[in-house]
């Protein structure tokens, strides 16, 4: 889970064009959007075809995102849930 | 007769070179990329913006532009937010970015295309990124023309103002197509702050050169 | 100078007709022309519903009149068949009567050309017929087609501003008028559906799956669609003596400043451009008889528009309805398309029904209308447009008082 978790940060970096963050700047289970990374709504459809492209996972509705990308490692845990 | 109005304050960045109301700023070789020195610009000014990063090349460049115009003369600290008109034309609209969504849907095998990148296939987005980041609620027209025109954007700006449409304008040229780019950004402003340059077509056409 | 903008002439095509006769009819019939893509080979074709207009780029040549062998992108043609019954209907036979301009607008311009010939543009290897199209591309081609065709030689602009791009053009328009600078001018937009688009839009997930429900409380999406819709206004002076539909008396336009694609939750922008609109005409709220929503069958877009709205008209909304479930979202057509809807409710004193309502949304206070409603009394329509990038704007066409 770990290392999903350390890989899924750097592909979030580079999906999202966040240059200016690095792997230790984002926190586990800190929210990635408002308050936490300040991530819009474009960058929860990017995350889907993040998804999609990297791990093979179709998120089919858009409001499913809230649940999936609360943090990282949600993510990487609906990541491990759903992976073929 | 119809009133007077006044360039206010201008910023052009092309060749490798910010220029601010004539002087020039930060520079480089004239053949760096320009997605770099565009980068480089914005690093150098320290803008502070990590959205700049998820713009398109295009909207980096007006981004970086209106920043530094506005840091020269802060108009929005001067009028309404709704008072404050963005007009701004460019040759080839969203030409680079159309480019690399089409990219994107053309193979069957590897089809992903961007959300991020779609939304900026639309050359007002520049507009719209200058109206996020300053809160500005005015007027906004997107024209493509072959060249800056200074005849037209100096009648359509002097009517808008004397019409009491908006009571300052950013106006301008901003195009960026294969590593070519050129941005030109003024303020225009019914009273002789700034600059207090007399706006004409002349006028214009001199400070675009 | 001018201090009135007569409308004279109008001209559409869309997925619900080639022409005004045919797009009444269609409204007559509550016949919706959202239905599956033909026309372009779709990843998107089995599920996703576009408003396609029914007939291939040959069929339209020749109605747009262009002579055989002559090819040009879809956008040209629609574009050139709009504007030309446009023409025709303000009654004009000579360009050089009057100061005579075009003003289009277009989102994609001629990406559906471009995106058939792509993988020939870029093998540098060969050459052939299909590099004249290169030039096509661009968004101010399809306006000097139109322009050519019209034979329009004074003045000749095109805008870009995605959603809003055709109600921006009338709006310009109307500017040019009074100010002066010209006696008429063809304004309204036109954009042809394309790969493009469709995958791109399919990527911002708000895209239906079935036909759209604007305002509806469990809408999921807009379907897109294709078209145009030019209207010739006109000064004082050169419409002296002619038919006149109404007059457009008010017009407006702000930005949202809030997100490159999602509009407001309160519709600052949607509510600034209506505010303006009624500075200029004059008007109350409360003199509007109809609206015709921008209403794109979006969640955000919806209850964005439908709150601006409850708020510029104190909850006390006249009738209203988005068209959008008839010609689906015609993009940078749309602001024109809306505008000849407009100007024929007031022509003909008729309210077209919002299809496919079933659940209004209950964070609103008016509900749209669902039938066809005729023998209104409609004297001014408010018409909304917003684009991404934050562009909005507004359009009221009045009844010419007698």
């Amino acid at each position: 889970m770990d290392e999903l978790i350390d890989k899924l940060k750097g592909e979030i970096i580079e999906q999202l064009n966040l240059e200016d963050l690095k792997k230790e700047d984002i926190d586990n289970d800190g929210p990635l959007f408002g308050e936490g990374l300040g991530l819009d709504s474009i960058d929860a459809l990017e995350l889907i075809v993040l998804l999609e492209k990297n791990y093979g996972i179709k998120v089919a509705n858009p409001a499913d995102g809230k649940k999936i990308f609360q943090s990282v490692r949600t993510m990487a845990q609906y990541i491990q849930d759903n992976k073929k | 007769m119809a009133a007077p109005n006044y360039i206010t304050a201008y910023a052009k960045i092309r060749s490798g070179k910010v220029i601010l109301n004539g002087e020039t700023g930060y520079s480089a070789n004239a053949d760096e990329p320009a997605a770099d020195f565009v980068k480089a610009a914005y690093k150098h000014y320290e803008l502070n913006y990590p959205k700049f990063y998820k713009m398109d090349q295009l909207c980096r460049l007006a981004f970086v532009c209106s920043e530094l115009l506005l840091r020269a003369n802060k108009v929005t600290a001067n009028y309404a937010t709704e008072d404050i008109a963005i007009i701004v034309a460019n040759n080839a609209a969203s030409l680079e970015i159309d480019t690399e969504h089409q990219s994107t849907i053309a193979d069957a095998d590897n089809y992903f295309p961007s959300p991020a990148v779609f939304v900026y296939t639309l050359p007002n987005i520049l507009i719209g990124e200058i109206a996020i980041r300053n809160s500005i609620k005015g007027e906004n027209t997107f024209f493509i023309f072959d060249t800056f025109d200074p005849r037209f954007m100096n009648s359509y700006i002097h009517s808008m103002l004397n019409t009491g449409r908006a009571k300052c304008c950013i106006a301008g040229w901003v195009d960026f197509y294969e590593n070519k780019y050129d941005a030109f950004l003024y303020t225009v402003e019914q009273t002789n702050n700034g600059l207090g340059i007399a706006h004409t077509e002349e006028q214009l056409n001199n400070l675009y050169k | 100078m001018s201090s009135k903008v007569y409308v004279t002439g109008i001209g559409i095509i869309s997925a619900i007709g080639n022409n005004v006769a045919e797009t009444l009819d269609s409204f007559n019939k509550m016949h919706s022309g959202v239905g599956t893509l033909e026309h372009i080979i779709s990843r998107h074709q089995a599920d996703t519903p576009v408003a396609e207009v029914k007939a291939s780029n040959a069929e339209l040549a020749v109605m747009a009149g262009f002579p055989k062998g002559h090819e040009d992108t879809r956008t040209a043609l629609l574009g050139t068949i709009a504007a030309k019954e446009a023409v025709k209907s303000a009654g004009i036979t000579d360009m050089k009567e009057f100061r005579t301009g075009i003003i289009s607008a277009t989102s994609v311009g001629g990406m559906g050309m471009t995106e058939n010939l792509w993988m020939q543009y870029l093998d540098t290897e060969q050459s052939g017929p299909w590099l004249k199209f290169i030039e096509s591309h661009e968004c101010g081609d399809s306006t000097e087609a139109i322009a050519d065709s019209l034979g329009i030689r004074d003045y000749l602009s095109t805008i870009s501003t995605a959603c809003s791009s055709s109600a921006n053009s009338i709006m310009f328009g109307a500017r040019m008028i009074k100010q002066g600078l010209l006696d008429r001018v063809v304004v309204g937009g036109v954009d042809s559906l394309s790969k493009f688009t469709i995958n791109g839009f399919s990527t911002l997930m708000i895209l239906s799956k079935e036909q759209c429900k604007p305002f509806d409380a469990n809408r999921k999406g807009l379907n897109l669609g294709e078209g145009a819709g030019f209207i010739v206004i006109e000064s004082e002076k050169a419409a002296k003596g002619k038919t006149i539909f109404c007059e457009l008396t008010g017009y407006g336009n702000a930005n949202d400043a809030y997100h490159q694609t999602a509009s407001s939750p309160d519709g600052a922008g949607a509510y600034l451009a209506m505010e303006k609109a009624f500075n200029i005409s004059g008007l109350k709220p409360a003199d509007i008889d109809y609206i015709n929503a921008h209403g794109t069958g979006t969640e955000i877009n919806d209850l964005s528009e439908g709150t601006a709205l409850d708020r510029m008209f104190d909850k006390k909304v006249p009738m209203i309805s988005s068209t959008k479930a008839f010609t689906g979202h015609t993009l940078g057509a749309c602001g024109g398309i809306e505008a000849v809807f407009s100007i024929l409710a007031i022509k003909n004193n008729m309210v077209y029904p919002n299809l496919n309502l079933v659940t209004p949304m209950p964070e609103l206070s008016f509900k749209p209308v669902t039938e066809l409603k005729k023998d209104q009394k409609i004297n001014n329509v408010l018409s909304n447009s917003f684009g991404f990038g934050g562009n909005t704007s507004a359009l009221i066409f009045s009844r010419v008082k007698e």
